[in-house]
């Protein structure tokens, strides 16, 4: 009888742990599904127009962060940037924005890319800090450190992978099924090492250098929405129109979040 | 058989050296920096070259040599209980224990798999407590102590204490749920919702809701919970049992370790998580189950099959079955 007692105390145990088991996924209302079916219209170079601008941040821009790269000597001793991607800019301009066409596009389709677009991992650091692709388009991430790094992908729509690349060197390729901005990136064995992809079904998009500037060529004339998307300070949208020949002009002024 | 005793206790602090290494893995978010099993970025696991543990590889990579060490120490805990235990409850107890840490493992190697998921990694957090009560239940069942059956007329007292036996049979029961609660929180990352301590969002009940912050709470009220029976467990203790120092000693041991954790509770919040505290928090929760499980276990000596009646069965030898036992364990 009492032997009949331990073994279902224990069992009780069991089983509580699988029912207490349970919790919540993150969700991310940053992403979007892929339009369903792909448009007849191409753009046609000699009707297009442009859009430039330039994002801009008021107030005093935070300092970068130093990124404590000691957990691993290999980082510490080759590491030539160990200022965080987050802030960058000067004279209240921002760096690091992804800014592309939100909505506009409908009814076009555009040329398959076959270049890839590299993300490099060096002076463990994801080079660049944010990137974008097209749908499908072949994504090549490459090692060029002389320790080890994991690439953990964590999207919301896309397919989360992780893979390490413990040699100098190595690369694999990657693409994506779905529209989703944006796929964040991270090393787990290094964690101060992030990077951001915007993954687009257009060619449309742009990541503001460190004067803030950015250009879109080639777009089909009419009225877009564009969006601006930075890591810390969220996202800013403007209604634009392009014209046949013209260059749309855009900014964005982005603040601390309150 | 002492021999085997002091094996038991080695087994347990390992096991508790396993948790602490766990617990870093999740407090340093590395928990996917190996992001193959039971390979460690393709070699043996074994021959995973040490200049290369570094960053979160240190914690995951360590977590899982220390796991292979405790693995192997319960075989060899369940072939020695095996071969010289007379007990057989006891033996089966070892068999479970092997059971349990090589589905801990397998749970282990799952949630790296597919991106710990939250039902896994908190799974493994929980069977976790499990295997290091199974351990700590053996190291007790195979103590000098446990074994001398010639002082079990001393427990009539407690074992006609109704009350004591209720509350000290549901104290582990609910740290081992107050566990649960914490482990869903720290893998569905609610350990800061409620950004503030001791109070919560400048009151005491959340002024707005949602899972992260419910499953928050519910392990702040859990604590306290768990607080006020180890004080009760105490208090009675005291009051009618003062003279089993067996008793009291766990039971002082778990008034200390329940307001250092507490105290570690609030320190992890206030400190945003810091990865020694938060670790910290997780081990001396198990420490607490552990204590909580020794009292619980001792004050329930008189429903284990050792400690029944004489059933006077002779045996080819002359010797009764509980007097056999006696002999056997001497």
């Amino acid at each position: 009888m009492q032997q009949r007692s331990l073994w279902t105390v224990f069992s009780v145990l069991v089983i509580a742990t699988a029912v207490a088991c349970g919790g919540g996924e993150d969700s991310n209302d940053s992403t979007e599904s892929a339009p369903a079916a792909a448009a007849a219209a191409t753009v046609d170079p000699a009707t297009a127009g442009n859009l430039s601008g330039m994002v801009m941040f008021e107030g005093e821009l935070p300092a970068a962060e130093e990124l404590m790269m000691n957990s691993d000597p290999v980082c510490a001793m080759n590491a030539t940037n160990t200022m965080s991607g987050t802030y960058v800019g000067s004279d209240g301009h921002l760096g690091n924005v992804f800014v592309y066409v939100k909505e506009g596009l409908d009814g076009y389709s555009f040329p398959e890319p076959t270049e890839p677009v590299r993300l490099n991992q060096e002076g463990c650091r994801y080079t660049p800090h944010v990137l974008g692709v097209r749908v499908g388009q072949t994504l090549q991430i490459v090692n060029s450190d002389p320790t080890l790094h994991n690439i953990h992908a964590t999207p919301a729509a896309n397919a989360e992978f992780n893979m390490g690349q413990p040699v100098q060197g190595m690369e694999f390729e990657q693409s994506f099924d779905q529209v989703e901005v944006m796929v964040p990136f991270k090393c787990d064995v290094h964690g101060w090492m992030n990077s951001y992809l915007g993954v687009l079904d257009h060619p449309y998009f742009a990541v503001t250098a460190q004067d803030g500037m950015f250009d879109i060529s080639t777009l089909p004339p009419g009225d877009y929405v564009i969006e601006a998307w930075h890591e810390a300070l969220g996202t800013q949208t403007q209604n634009v129109t392009v014209t046949t020949g013209g260059t749309a002009e855009v900014s964005f002024t982005f603040t601390i979040p309150s | 058989m002492t021999w085997l005793h002091w094996y038991a206790r080695l087994l347990c602090v390992a096991t508790l050296l396993l948790i602490v290494a766990g617990g870093m893995v999740t407090s340093t978010g590395a928990g996917l920096s190996v992001p193959d099993w039971p390979n460690t970025y393709d070699y043996f696991m074994f021959a995973f070259p040490l200049s290369k543990m570094v960053g979160g590889i240190f914690y995951e990579h360590g977590h899982r040599m220390i796991a292979s060490i405790v693995g192997m120490l319960t075989i060899g805990l369940t072939v020695w209980l095996y071969r010289r235990e007379p007990r057989q409850w006891v033996r089966r107890l070892g068999f479970i224990a092997l059971g349990a840490v090589i589905l801990q493992g397998t749970l282990g190697g799952i949630t790296v798999l597919y991106f710990l998921p939250t039902a896994i990694s908190v799974s493994h957090a929980g069977l976790a407590q499990i295997f290091f009560c199974l351990i700590v239940s053996l190291a007790l069942f195979t103590s000098a102590g446990w074994r001398n059956i010639q002082e079990l007329h001393r427990h009539e007292p407690v074992r006609r204490d109704a009350v004591i036996v209720r509350l000290a049979t549901a104290l582990p029961a609910l740290v081992y749920i107050q566990i649960l609660v914490g482990a869903t929180m720290r893998h569905s990352g609610a350990g800061l919702a409620i950004p503030d301590f001791p109070l919560v969002f400048g009151g005491l009940v959340p002024s707005t809701w949602n899972f992260s912050i419910a499953i928050h709470y519910a392990h702040r009220l859990g604590a306290l919970a768990t607080a006020v029976l180890i004080l009760a467990t105490l208090g009675h203790l005291v009051a009618h049992h003062r003279e089993r120092r067996d008793l009291l000693h766990p039971a002082w041991a778990l008034v200390a370790l329940v307001i250092v954790q507490i105290g570690l509770g609030g320190w992890t919040v206030l400190s945003q998580r810091a990865a020694i505290v938060n670790t910290a928090h997780v081990a001396v929760g198990a420490t607490v189950l552990a204590t909580a499980l020794v009292l619980g276990l001792r004050i329930n000596r008189h429903r284990f099959p050792d400690a029944q009646p004489l059933k006077h069965k002779p045996k080819p030898d002359g010797l009764t079955e509980t007097s056999a036992l006696s002999a056997g364990l001497a």
